[in-house]
């Protein structure tokens, strides 16, 4: 109820200012609307989107299992926990742009460059996270493991992400949020489809209605996602707490 | 409980510890166990009664292969395999019930299982979470995980401790059940001693630290036989033994048999 009234006020706020700024600069949200329906009418909007979230769907995969994988090692042995972290230090601190140019540059204009470039930029984000995680694993089940001389895989699956849950949870929540916008600027750098090439088109036009259809469009995309895919999810996954009465 | 292996691979529990030190935080070294040496036959329950903080725990995690760091050697019954239960249940709180026991013993029928969970009175907490049972539902899944790898060897880590006088005793009764279905080598370390009279064949009385064994004694009537009256004779002796147990009476070998007069 909140959150309605709250959206409504963005809508009038944003109405307001359009009327300010004039239908140029900001489009109201009854012209952004009719574009979007427009555009859907075309097919465009189902293909651009589609393949966009196609491509953050197989980064943020990409990140996440190989950012898990890399942190839960480096949360569990010294040794390459003193390797990596300068690697992932640098990898932390390079611009998004900078991975993305030089992915293009060196895997050449093509889809795999792309989504690399994508995955690369989440990893070490993904990586401290889970490596927090991984340092915080209790001892006492660990034991439990090993004296009930569990095979590997059954301690990964049974005790250990169990107890990462939290982690990779926050780490995928701010992911999928920072996985769209960098594929959005690979996009309008290096592809020839997507919402992002689609906002460079508009952007070369001053098309601002275009530029918000398309934007509002995957904002909701993404919070679809969030509420019927990640939100169940996590109800499964944490279900064994016990809920204060 | 059925057991498919082959009989003839029953050893003894054998352990020799020599020295364990523990560096503490000032840099001191520090003896936590000097000597402490005793062996337990195929089928027979040992109880290591001793102060509290005298290194009963280390001796545990030395004997479950948790702790390394020792001079000495531990034989552990061959065919290796181990139950445990820790002071704490140490159980998944994202599996049920019925999965953290599944989860160490795979290969469980499920008619053994539920008579598992019959005898310990957690039938109807199959499908429940760690967290929704007390402490004394969680530590008798601690006992069920234990049994339920059908071990070689069973040790014991002061199991109802901060449980109440009457739940400790209905899950005492219960652990004796299970004891007598399937004989085993087992090890209880406590620091009551009706514990260690009411559960073991053997009690072993340590020093304060360094810990070494101060007396071992055969607890002569057959652990199902005994009545209120043999335990409680039994307690009075061990305990008249206990606070006299100086270096005096190290390596007493007689055995506490009320009914041998």
């Amino acid at each position: 109820m909140v959150r309605l009234v709250s959206l409504v006020l963005f809508a009038g706020v944003w109405w307001g200012a359009s009327l300010f700024a004039g239908p140029q600069m900001l489009p109201g949200p009854h012209a952004v609307f009719a574009a979007i329906v427009g555009e859907a009418r075309s097919g465009e909007l189902f293909f651009q989107t589609g393949v966009t979230l196609l491509r953050v769907l197989v980064a943020f995969t990409l990140a996440m299992v190989v950012g898990t994988a890399v942190g839960l090692l480096m949360g569990r042995v010294k040794l390459v926990d003193r390797l990596a972290d300068p690697w992932l230090i640098v990898l932390l601190n390079l611009p998004a742009l900078v991975i993305i140019v030089l992915a293009f540059i060196w895997g050449g204009l093509t889809e795999v460059a792309g989504v690399l470039a994508v995955a690369i930029n989440k990893l070490p984000n993904t990586v401290v996270t889970v490596r927090e995680g991984a340092r915080a694993l209790d001892p006492a089940l660990d034991e439990m493991a090993e004296v009930f001389a569990l095979p590997r895989a059954k301690v990964l699956r049974h005790v250990v992400l169990p107890q990462l849950a939290p982690y990779t949870a926050a780490a995928a929540r701010s992911g999928l949020s920072l996985v769209w916008k960098i594929v959005l600027i690979v996009e309008l750098l290096g592809r020839p489809n997507g919402v992002g090439f689609e906002i460079g088109v508009a952007f070369q036009l001053f098309d601002v209605t275009r530029i918000l259809a398309y934007a509002l469009t995957f904002v909701a995309v993404i919070l679809a996602i969030e509420t019927l895919v990640v939100q169940p999810l996590e109800r499964r996954a944490s279900r064994w707490r016990t809920r204060p009465a | 409980m059925n057991d498919a292996r082959p009989a003839g691979e029953r050893g003894p529990l054998e352990v020799r510890i020599a020295r364990k030190a523990f560096t503490a935080a000032s840099g001191q070294r520090l003896d936590v166990l000097r000597d402490l040496a005793f062996t337990l036959r195929h089928g027979e329950v040992g109880a290591l009664v001793g102060p509290s903080g005298c290194g009963k725990t280390t001796t545990l995690r030395i004997i479950a292969g948790l702790d390394r760091g020792f001079e000495g050697s531990v034989r552990r019954p061959p065919g290796g395999r181990l139950g445990m239960v820790f002071q704490e249940p140490r159980l998944l709180p994202w599996r049920t019930v019925e999965d953290n026991v599944r989860l160490v013993a795979p290969a469980l029928a499920e008619a053994d299982l539920a008579a598992l969970l019959r005898v310990l009175g957690l039938a109807a907490h199959r499908a429940h979470f760690p967290g929704e049972l007390s402490l004394g539902l969680a530590r008798r899944v601690a006992l069920a995980r234990a049994f339920a790898v059908q071990p070689d060897l069973l040790l014991l880590d002061e199991p109802f401790v901060s449980l109440d006088a009457t739940l400790a005793a209905r899950l005492r009764d219960e652990l004796a059940t299970l004891m007598e279905i399937r004989a085993m080598t087992a090890l209880l370390v406590t620091h009551d001693l009706e514990e260690a009279v009411r559960l073991a064949d053997r009690v072993f009385l340590l020093s304060a630290r360094p810990a070494r064994i101060v007396a071992e004694i055969p607890l002569a009537i057959p652990r199902s036989q005994r009545n209120e009256r043999d335990i409680a004779a039994m307690l009075a002796e061990l305990s008249a033994r206990m606070n006299g147990a100086g270096p005096t009476a190290t390596d007493s070998h007689q055995a506490v048999s009320p009914r041998s007069d």
